[in-house]
C-alpha cells in the first residue's frame, strides 16, 4: 500500500550545485574548512564575550570538585576497571572492518549486477572471519559487562 | 519577489559571478551563506529544544511546562541564555585547566562540522556534495567522544570521570551496529555522497526504508544510544552521578555541552532522513512546485524538516516511555544484539539483491529493467516493479528473520560463562528442591 503510493512519482534526478568543471574531489572540501572555521569560532566566541559580563569570584569551597557536599579525599584519577580497556580495543576491530564493509557495499551491485556473485562469496568469507572472532569474544566473556 | 519562487535556483548565481570569479561563488560566497543559515537554526533550535523538551514532558504528564516568561513561556529559552551568559565560568581545583576549557569546544565544533554534508534540499540546499559525505558524517561525530572523555577526566571529580568513562565505552559500542547498519543500505545507493543516496532514492521513488527496516531499527536505537538520550542516558543518569562527564561545568561552557548534545539529535535524525527515509525527497512534490524552481528547492526543504522533526519528536516520546537500561543490559544490547543483527542484514541484504537478480527470467518474471542506454550513477536500482515488490518483501522479512536469529544466538550463550563456573563450583549435599547455601568445601566451614 505505502509501496504503491511512493511508486507514482515522478523522476526528480537532481544534482548539487556545482557546474560542469568546477568542483573536484578536493575543492569540495573547501565549504567543509570553512564549516569548520565557523563551527570552532561559534562556540568560542560566547565564552571569550561572556567574561565581560559574568562574575569572577575566587571563593575556596567553591573550587572544591562536586561531592555531595564532602570534601573529597583522594585525587579522582584513580585507577578503573579494566573492562573499559576490552571495549576500547574491541571496538578497534569492529570499526576497522566497517570502514573494509564500506567500499564493497558500494561496488557490491556494481552497474549492471554483473559483480554480485563473487561480492557476495567475499563477503561470506569476509564475514565468517569476523564471525569467529565475535564467537571467540563472545565465548572468553568479553562482552561480559557484570 | 514572487517571481522569485518560481525562478531556477541558480538565479542569484548571475548576480554573484558579476562579483567574483566562478570558484569564489562556489566554494566560498555561497557557502558562506549556507553555512550562516544553518548555525543560526542549530543554534536556535538547541536553544528552543530546552523548550520543547520541557513542553512536550510537561504534556505527557499533564502539566504546563514553562508558562511564566513570555506568552506560553516561549522566553524561556532566551531568559535560560541570559542567565548562562552571566554565570561564572568555575574550574575545579587541580583540574587540567587546558583540556577543561578545550573539551566544550571540541563537542561543539565536531557536531556542527557533520551538517557541512548533510543536504538539507536539492540545488542550494546543499552546502558540499563530497564523495564520502556518509564516512565523513561517522568519522567527524565520533570526534564527539574525545570531548565526553576529556571533559571527564580533566574536571578531577570522581563524577565525571566515571560519567565520561561510561559515556565513552557507551557511545563506542553503539558506534559500530550504526556504522555496519549503514552497510545495508549503502548497497542499495551505491554512493557514499549523502545527495546520491537521496538522488538513488528519489529516481526509483522507493524510501530505503522500506527495503531496510532493520537496518533502521538499528540505526535509529544505536543513534539514540550515541546521544546519550533516555533510555540509554546511563552517563547523566542524576540518580547515581549527578550529571556524568559535565559535573563540574557551569555557565556557558556547559550550556556548549547541552548545545552539542540537541546538535547531535539533529545530526542523527537527518542522517537517518537522508539515508532511509528519502530526504528532502517526497513523491509528486516536483509536479507540485510546477518545475525545478526555488519553489520545488523550499517545498523540498520543508519535506526535509518534517521528517526530522517527526523523528525528533520520537526521541521525546521515547524518554518518557522507556525507563533506563542497567548499564550490563546496555552493553548487551549493543554488543550482543545490535551488531550481530546488523551483520545478519548485511547477510540478508546481499541474498536478497541475489534474489532478485536470481528471480530474473526465471518462469517470465521480469525484476531488472533493461540496462540498455541507462545513465551513469546516482540513479535507480534499475528494479522493475516486481523486482522492488520482492526486494521489499524479503526486507520485511529479514525483521522476522533477525528476530529469531538473535533469539536463538542469545538463548544458546547466555550460559556461555555459566558453564565453566559451574564446572569450577561444586554444590555437595543440596537437598532437591531446596536452595543451595554457599559452603567453602576447601576449610571446610558452614
Amino acid at each position: 500500500m505505502l509501496s504503491a503510493l511512493l511508486l507514482q512519482a515522478g523522476m526528480s534526478l537532481t544534482t548539487a550545485r556545482t557546474p560542469a568543471g568546477v568542483g573536484g574531489p578536493v575543492s569540495g572540501y573547501w565549504p567543509v574548512m570553512v564549516f569548520f572555521a565557523v563551527a570552532v569560532v561559534f562556540p568560542v566566541l560566547p565564552v571569550v564575550l561572556g567574561r565581560f559580563v559574568r562574575p569572577n569570584l575566587y571563593g575556596e569551597a567553591k573550587m572544591r570538585p562536586y561531592e555531595c557536599g564532602i570534601d573529597p579525599t583522594t585525587e579522582a584519577h584513580d585507577r578503573f576497571t579494566v573492562r573499559f580497556y576490552i571495549v576500547a580495543m574491541l571496538f578497534l576491530v569492529f570499526d576497522v572492518e566497517t570502514i573494509f564493509l564500506l567500499p564493497w557495499a558500494i561496488i557490491f551491485m556494481g552497474d549492471d549486477f554483473s559483480f554480485t556473485k563473487f561480492a557476495l562469496l567475499e563477503m561470506f568469507f569476509f564475514i565468517g572471519i569476523l564471525v569467529v572472532g565475535y564467537y571467540y569474544a563472545w565465548r572468553k566473556g568479553a562482552l561480559e559487562w557484570a | 519577489m514572487f517571481s522569485l519562487l518560481f525562478a531556477p535556483p541558480n538565479f542569484v548565481d548571475d548576480l554573484l559571478l558579476k562579483l567574483f570569479s566562478q570558484e569564489t561563488v562556489n566554494f566560498v560566497v555561497w557557502p558562506f551563506i549556507q553555512i550562516g543559515a544553518v548555525i543560526t537554526l542549530i543554534a536556535v533550535w538547541a536553544l528552543y529544544a530546552s523548550y520543547l523538551e520541557r513542553k512536550i514532558s510537561a504534556f505527557m504528564q499533564a502539566r504546563l511546562g514553562p508558562m511564566r516568561v513570555g506568552k506560553w513561556g516561549l522566553l524561556q529559552p532566551i531568559a535560560d541564555a541570559v542567565k548562562l551568559l552571566t554565570k561564572e565560568d568555575l574550574m575545579p581545583e587541580r583540574a587540567d585547566p587546558y583540556i577543561f576549557r578545550f573539551a566544550p569546544y571540541i563537542a561543539v565544533a565536531a557536531t556542527f562540522l557533520t551538517f557541512s554534508v548533510v543536504p538539507f534540499a536539492p540545488n542550494w540546499g546543499v552546502i558540499t556534495d563530497v564523495n564520502i559525505g556518509l564516512l565523513l558524517v561517522l568519522a567527524v561525530s565520533s570526534v564527539g567522544v574525545l570531548a565526553l572523555i576529556l571533559a571527564g577526566w580533566s574536571s578531577n571529580s570522581k563524577y565525571a570521570l566515571l560519567g565520561g568513562l561510561r559515556s565513552s565505552a557507551q557511545m563506542v559500542s553503539y558506534e559500530v551496529s550504526m556504522g555496519l547498519s549503514l552497510v545495508g543500505a549503502l548497497m542499495f545507493a551505491r554512493t557514499l555522497s549523502l545527495s546520491g543516496i537521496v538522488g538513488a532514492q528519489a529516481s526509483d521513488s522507493v524510501w530505503f526504508f522500506l527495503y531496510q527496516p532493520l537496518a533502521f531499527a538499528i540505526f535509529f536505537v544505536s543513534g539514540i544510544a550515541e546521544n546519550n538520550r533516555a533510555p540509554f542516558d546511563l552517563p547523566e543518569a542524576e540518580s547515581e552521578l549527578v550529571a556524568g562527564f559535565h559535573t563540574e561545568y557551569s555557565g556557558m561552557r556547559w550550556s556548549l555541552f547541552f548545545m552539542a548534545e540537541y546538535a547531535a539529535m539533529v545530526v542523527v535524525a537527518g542522517v537517518a532522513t537522508t539515508v532511509f527515509l528519502g530526504g528532502w525527497y517526497f513523491p509528486g512534490v516536483l509536479r507540485l512546485a510546477g518545475g525545478y524552481n526555488n519553489l520545488y528547492v523550499f517545498l523540498s526543504l520543508f519535506v526535509f524538516v518534517v521528517k526530522c522533526a517527526v523523528l525528533l519528536y520520537l526521541y521525546f516520546w521515547f524518554r518518557w516511555t522507556f525507563p533506563r537500561y542497567r548499564y550490563d543490559q546496555l552493553m548487551d544490547l549493543g554488543w550482543k544484539w545490535l551488531i550481530p543483527a546488523s551483520l545478519l542484514n548485511i547477510v540478508w541484504t546481499g541474498l536478497t539483491v541475489f534474489t532478485v537478480q536470481a528471480l530474473d527470467g526465471w518462469n517470465n518474471i521480469k525484476t531488472i529493467e533493461s540496462l540498455k542506454g541507462a545513465p551513469n550513477l546516482a540513479r535507480g536500482l534499475n528494479l522493475t516493479a516486481t523486482g522492488k515488490g520482492v526486494a521489499i518483501a524479503l526486507g520485511w522479512a529479514g525483521l522476522l528473520v533477525a528476530a529469531l536469529f538473535l533469539a536463538a544466538v542469545n538463548w544458546r550463550s547466555r550460559d556461555f560463562n555459566l558453564k565453566k563456573q559451574r564446572r569450577q563450583v561444586r554444590l555437595v549435599d543440596v537437598p532437591k528442591g531446596k536452595p543451595a547455601v554457599a559452603t567453602t568445601a576447601a576449610t571446610g566451614e558452614g
